[in-house]
């Protein structure tokens, strides 16, 4: 089984010293280390009751005429602890693109970020934005390398692309599928019949819709709880309901060097 | 049929963090035990890994070792590369990333990461063991933990998360009151967690720099 651990490397500037030292670090973490033991699923299932990484949630997601519209809780939970309740489990992949984050954080925040990255290298690579799909799909496929391993990961990528609103769902088994309606992700409890779902509502309609459905599964499930934030999606801009973006501060800017 | 070699021990220990205005306080117990055996009662859970960023971790005190000789000599090489220090926010993404890559042989580390962020303002962030973090305004991970973040979510929880816009994460606290708050919460945590005690190292980040101050707790 050849894992695709290009997700893993380093991005190392390009020095063209040989510099001992840098190799052995970009070596060094080029992939995942494993656990030398002759039961390694045993073994990940005492490594993760132990650790207990956060994990729990409802979010959900559903396309509209306005666009996309997306929607979670904030609790994680560790076991039977509440380590959180202000998780952003809605993350931004890139500014037209969001995703949800369902099962183990970690794994959510890790592989979301990896993605960001991977849609950056294909927009600087072809000159163009990637599509919803194709960003889909690039996540599925290097989950689908890591089947089995014990990745949990039920995520929905929703963004605007050239062919309008995208929303598909992919998850650590290398499942994906696109959804042309209404969908929704929890880990316990479900929210059918919350509301009516209707193609052409307004934004404040698909929002309230949203927040409702997170809010009944809420108050059912023990393992979703926090805070129901609703982002809605269109066309290159994100406009919060709830939280604000807080812009993080830029350390460095690339220029772009006049070619002369 | 024996017991397999297993990997892991849990040393025990509380840390906490809050985060103000223009500081940062992290602390720390400084006992370490193993199962009910204390091997000693002055061991540091602290490190100072930039000049604004510090690491407190609680767990498996090996495992933590590793880690902060993995984040330093990262942190040493990115001085090379950029002729500066690494920003409290830009520490948290290295620190994620560093726990994440041993997701499958996971560090058993429970760590928060205190310092200020390049405005100034006091920063902390919180992790899991296998990486997954977020920005918060006060923290606490180890054995004491459970008895002490309901304290804490008592007097520095933001009035609202639900307001708009949200409200700042950092206490309003002064230095001096955190710093008390955090004295008080040990102590309490000493009485009932086992693993809790003997001296509570306290750092102090500012604009002035870093302060460590002990102080002695129970050593029953």
């Amino acid at each position: 089984m050849k894992l695709d651990t290009s997700g893993l490397n380093s991005i190392v500037p390009f020095s063209g010293t040989d510099d001992g030292l840098e190799e052995n670090i970009h070596l060094a973490v080029s992939s995942f280390q494993l656990p030398r033991t002759t039961d390694f699923d045993g073994f990940q299932k005492k490594a993760v009751e132990m650790v207990k990484p956060a994990k729990g949630t409802t979010t959900l997601a559903f396309i509209f005429k306005e666009g996309v519209i997306v929607s979670a809780d904030s609790r994680a939970s560790m076991g039977g602890y509440i380590s959180s309740q202000s998780v952003k489990k809605i993350i931004e992949i890139n500014p037209y693109m969001l995703g949800t984050m369902a099962g183990g954080a970690a794994d959510c925040q890790f592989w979301h970020r990896n993605l960001g990255i991977k849609c950056r290298l294909h927009e600087l690579a072809n000159k163009r934005r990637i599509s919803v799909t194709g960003a889909s799909k690039l996540l599925a496929n290097i989950l689908y390398s890591y089947r089995g391993m014990g990745l949990s990961i039920g995520t929905m990528i929703a963004g605007w692309d050239e062919t309008g609103p995208g929303l598909y769902y992919v998850d650590a088994e290398g499942g994906g599928l696109k959804v042309k309606g209404f969908l929704w992700i929890r880990i316990t409890v479900r929210i059918w019949g919350v509301g009516q779902y209707r193609y052409d509502m307004t934004i404040e309609e698909a929002a309230e819709l949203a927040r409702r459905a997170i809010y009944h599964a809420t108050f059912r499930d023990g393992a979703s709880g926090g805070v129901a934030s609703a982002l809605w999606d269109d066309v290159g801009e994100l406009h919060y309901k709830y939280y604000p973006v807080v812009p993080s501060p830029v350390e460095q800017e690339m220029v772009e060097i006049p070619v002369s | 049929m024996g017991s397999r070699f297993n990997p892991y021990d849990n040393n025990g220990g509380t840390c906490v963090a809050i985060a103000g205005v223009d500081y940062c306080v992290v602390a720390a117990d400084t006992r370490m035990s193993t199962g009910y055996s204390i091997l000693t009662r002055d061991y540091s859970k602290i490190c100072q890994l930039a000049d604004k960023s510090v690491l407190a971790s609680s767990g498996f005190q090996a495992d933590v070792k590793a880690l902060q000789k993995n984040l330093s000599a990262k942190h040493l090489i990115y001085q090379h590369q950029h002729n500066k220090q690494m920003s409290c926010p830009a520490m948290a993404q290295l620190l994620s990333n560093t726990l994440y890559y041993k997701r499958f042989f996971p560090y058993y580390a429970f760590n928060v990461l205190g310092g200020l962020d390049s405005e100034g303002k006091g920063c902390v962030f919180t992790y899991d063991a296998v990486g997954s973090y977020e920005r918060v305004g006060y923290s606490t991970q180890g054995t004491g933990s459970t008895l002490i973040i309901p304290v804490l979510d008592n007097q520095l929880k933001s009035p609202s998360p639900l307001l708009l816009p949200a409200k700042d994460a950092v206490t309003p606290l002064s230095e001096g009151e955190a710093v008390d708050l955090v004295k008080d919460v040990f102590a309490s945590a000493t009485e009932r967690d086992i693993y809790t005690g003997d001296q509570v190292e306290i750092v102090i980040i500012n604009a002035s720099g870093i302060k460590r101050e002990y102080v002695q707790l129970r050593r029953d």
